[in-house]
């Protein structure tokens, strides 16, 4: 079981080690960047927690916490264009919030409103996708659509490394490669699919590998370093709006948490492999190198900490505030219009809530 | 509801007070145990003993090589299960949720129904496709449709759901002996909220026939999966009205028992059919067709059905507005009730 989390994180392309010392440098001017990714990775956390604490205490639908996996989401949404099209599994709500989708509406959703998937901002960006790896494919198709209209945007399609089996996954990869379409995937690789370890997945060693078959460079980075993620990312996405093709990253991380909120991870992962995986988690590493270099510091922390708090009371009062959906909303955008033959179901269902 | 406990035979086990994932473990305990040949496969059913736990301590006691967790892929799944069945293995192919089917309905619909008839019973696909189904349990998008009629339509399966512990373990013994593919859904609201004791000994129940859980003589209540519940509720509540409902549970969809639904509409004349999917071409409209085709003569109302409608399963908050109550049965019963 340690060999899939102590493996790829040594071979796999990384800036920031897990002590927050550096293994390759970064150029300064970059730094403004990584102070904007670690507030980002703050407000994701702080924000997650209170998910996670929402649904124990009755007030939330199932959630699948990205604990762990914060510097994934971040650096993806940071080196995406505001016109590219960003095309979400279900654990994406760090890009997400990058992207402009509100922490309201992210409550939203997971609480069970499909008000929460009619993001105010990026209005071209896809919802959550609950089947796993069918959004590779809308992804290809979102890629395409560009392509035809000739213009210079990029798909980002996001999906989990028990996603990368499905034939949805292949199928779009060898269709990117042999349509060359503006495309990215990035498989957050946390090591498990529910209970299903990685080496059960695939016998490949690396999942990037996948992009060999289909003509296409992938490449391994280290999933807890934002800036490795980033960078692998914008390179990609660089590449695909200039015309040159699409990229597979598989970025390698760990799952802190359990799957969702309905699952007890404990049952099948061992407690060791947990701790020891805390050490390479990516919000302490990238806080090292900020004090390190005097960019950030104990009080800051505190403030910034305090005002990611703010933020997600404000989205989760005005969420517990807002009043559910009258009953016929189930038929309101079924169709464009609704059919005259569906009056008389619709008008069963205001007769049998009286609304 | 249910029928007395069977006189027990030697080597039979007593199991108090199980719910319906402890029968489905139970029968699957029971099934590996007598024939060699049945092994399990899909997505976290091995060490994690599936995520509603039905395989749990499956894979401990008989090993990785029968019960398998597999890469996460459903036509992978399926399509596996096909090419085992053809080779004399009896495959239970556990889909996590229904609503993950799709993937997989390719090899039941193209290879599974069809392989005996193509192959002039040459080969065959005695594979059972496990699947917890429909709402009312809060689940995330995806997670609470009921779409038993898509599989229903398919010629060459059996779709068997079962609406209680001790029918999900007879129910699921005989999916298993079936030498025809099965998909044998598990209406997960229920999974844990009813219980009985369970007679462990391997006995089966019939495939071909329907379940006559309440006699009655002035209307035919007809129903499947989690809603028998409310259904048998609704009967209850019309005793008090003064009214006798029968309840009748398909519990195998397809094929379908028309002697059973027929005999007792005949006796009753009025027939009400209560299910969760949605509206519209469904199995309670094969049953209004059945009966009048066959029993026209017989109504003295017009059939009516209560149902889930023709949306989408709406997210948790609103899910309730969906799902038909005990009251929508009743009420549409003492209609039924008022046509002379
Ligand atoms: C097609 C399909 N099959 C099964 C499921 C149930 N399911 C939900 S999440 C999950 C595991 C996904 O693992 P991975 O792709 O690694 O993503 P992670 O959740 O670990 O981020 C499964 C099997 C599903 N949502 N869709
Ligand atoms: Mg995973």
């Amino acid at each position: 079981m340690y060999q899939a989390l102590k493996l790829p994180l040594d071979q796999c392309h990384r800036f920031i080690n897990a002590d927050g010392t550096l293994k390759h440098t970064i150029d300064e001017q970059e730094f403004p960047l990584l102070l904007e990714c670690y507030k980002a990775m703050m407000q994701i956390r702080i924000f997650d927690k209170k998910c996670v604490s929402l649904q124990r205490t009755g007030r939330f639908g199932t959630y699948p916490s990205v604990l762990g996996m914060e510097a994934i989401g971040i650096g993806v949404g940071k080196a995406m264009e505001e016109e590219d099209v960003f095309v979400p599994y279900y654990r994406d709500q760090a890009t997400q919030m990058l992207r402009g989708v509100s922490l309201y509406e992210i409550l939203m959703y997971w609480g069970g409103d499909e008000r929460g998937a009619d993001y105010q901002n990026c209005r071209q960006d896809l919802p959550n996708c609950v089947p796993i790896a069918t959004q590779c494919t809308h992804a290809a198709g979102v890629a395409s659509s560009f392509k035809i209209r000739k213009e210079k945007r990029v798909a980002v399609c996001s999906l989990g490394d028990g996603a990368s089996s499905k034939g949805d996954f292949m199928e779009s990869l060898n269709l990117a490669g042999t349509w060359k379409l503006p495309m990215v995937f990035v498989i957050n690789n946390n090591q498990w699919a529910i209970s299903v370890p990685r080496h059960l997945q695939s016998g490949a060693e690396r999942l990037a590998d996948k992009a060999i078959g289909a003509g296409m460079p992938g490449e391994q980075v280290d999933g807890n370093d934002v800036y490795a993620v980033y960078r692998a990312v914008k390179r990609a996405v660089d590449r695909a709006r200039a015309g040159k093709g699409p990229a597979l990253i598989e970025a390698i991380s760990y799952r802190l948490c359990d799957h969702t909120t309905a699952d007890d991870a404990s049952r099948y992962r061992a407690n060791e492999e947990l701790e020891k995986a805390w050490e390479f988690e990516p919000v302490k590493r990238l806080r090292a190198l900020l004090e390190n270099k005097g960019l950030w510091n104990e009080s800051q922390e505190l403030a910034w900490a305090e005002h990611c708090q703010a933020n997600t009371d404000k989205a989760v009062e005005l969420f517990l505030n807002t009043e559910a959906q009258p009953p016929h909303a189930m038929f309101d955008h079924l169709y464009a219009e609704l059919p005259t033959q569906l009056e008389e179901q619709y008008a069963t269902l205001l007769a049998r809530h009286h609304a | 509801m249910n029928a007395p406990l069977k006189e027990l035979q030697p080597n039979a086990k007593v199991l108090k007070d199980q719910t319906l994932l402890e029968a489905v473990n139970a029968a699957l305990f029971t099934a590996m145990g007598n024939d060699d040949d049945v092994v399990l496969l899909g997505e976290d059913v091995g060490m994690n003993g599936g995520v509603f736990r039905a395989t749990a301590g499956l894979q401990e006691a008989f090993g990785n090589h029968r019960v398998m967790d597999t890469p996460l892929a459903e036509a992978l799944i399926a399509g596996v299960a096909v090419g085992m069945s053809t080779q004399g293995l009896k495959p239970v192919a556990e889909l996590q949720f229904m609503g993950f089917v799709f993937p997989a309905f390719e090899h039941i619909a193209c290879h599974a129904a069809r392989m005996r008839n193509r192959t002039r019973g040459r080969l065959s696909c005695p594979i059972v496709f496990r699947a917890p189904f429909g709402g009312g349990i809060h689940a995330p998008e995806h997670h609470s449709e009921s779409t038993e009629a898509l599989f229903a339509h398919l010629p060459g399966i059996r779709v068997v759901i079962p609406s209680s512990p001790r029918r999900a373990y007879g129910l699921l013994l005989s999916a298993i002996e079936s030498p025809d593919p099965v998909l044998f859904l598990e209406p997960k609201r229920i999974y844990r909220s009813l219980k009985s004791d369970i007679i462990d000994d391997g006995q089966g129940l019939p495939l071909d026939t329907c379940f006559t859980l309440k006699e009655g003589s002035d209307i035919t209540l007809v129903s499947w999966g989690a809603l028998v519940t409310e259904t048998l509720d609704a009967a209850h509540e019309l005793e008090a009205h003064g009214i006798s409902a029968e309840v009748i549970d398909l519990g195998t969809i397809k094929p379908l028992d028309e002697a059973t639904i027929l005999a007792s509409v005949m006796k009753t004349g009025r027939c009400v059919i209560a299910h969760e999917a949605c509206h519209s071409f469904g199995v309670g409209a094969e049953i209004a067709a059945m009966l009048a085709e066959k029993a026209l003569f017989n109504l003295r109302a017009p059939i009516a059905r209560v149902t889930g409608y023709d949306t989408i399963m709406p997210l948790p908050t609103n899910e309730h507005y969906y799902m038909p109550r005990t009251n929508d049965i009743v009420e549409a019963a003492i209609n039924t009730l008022q046509y002379e």
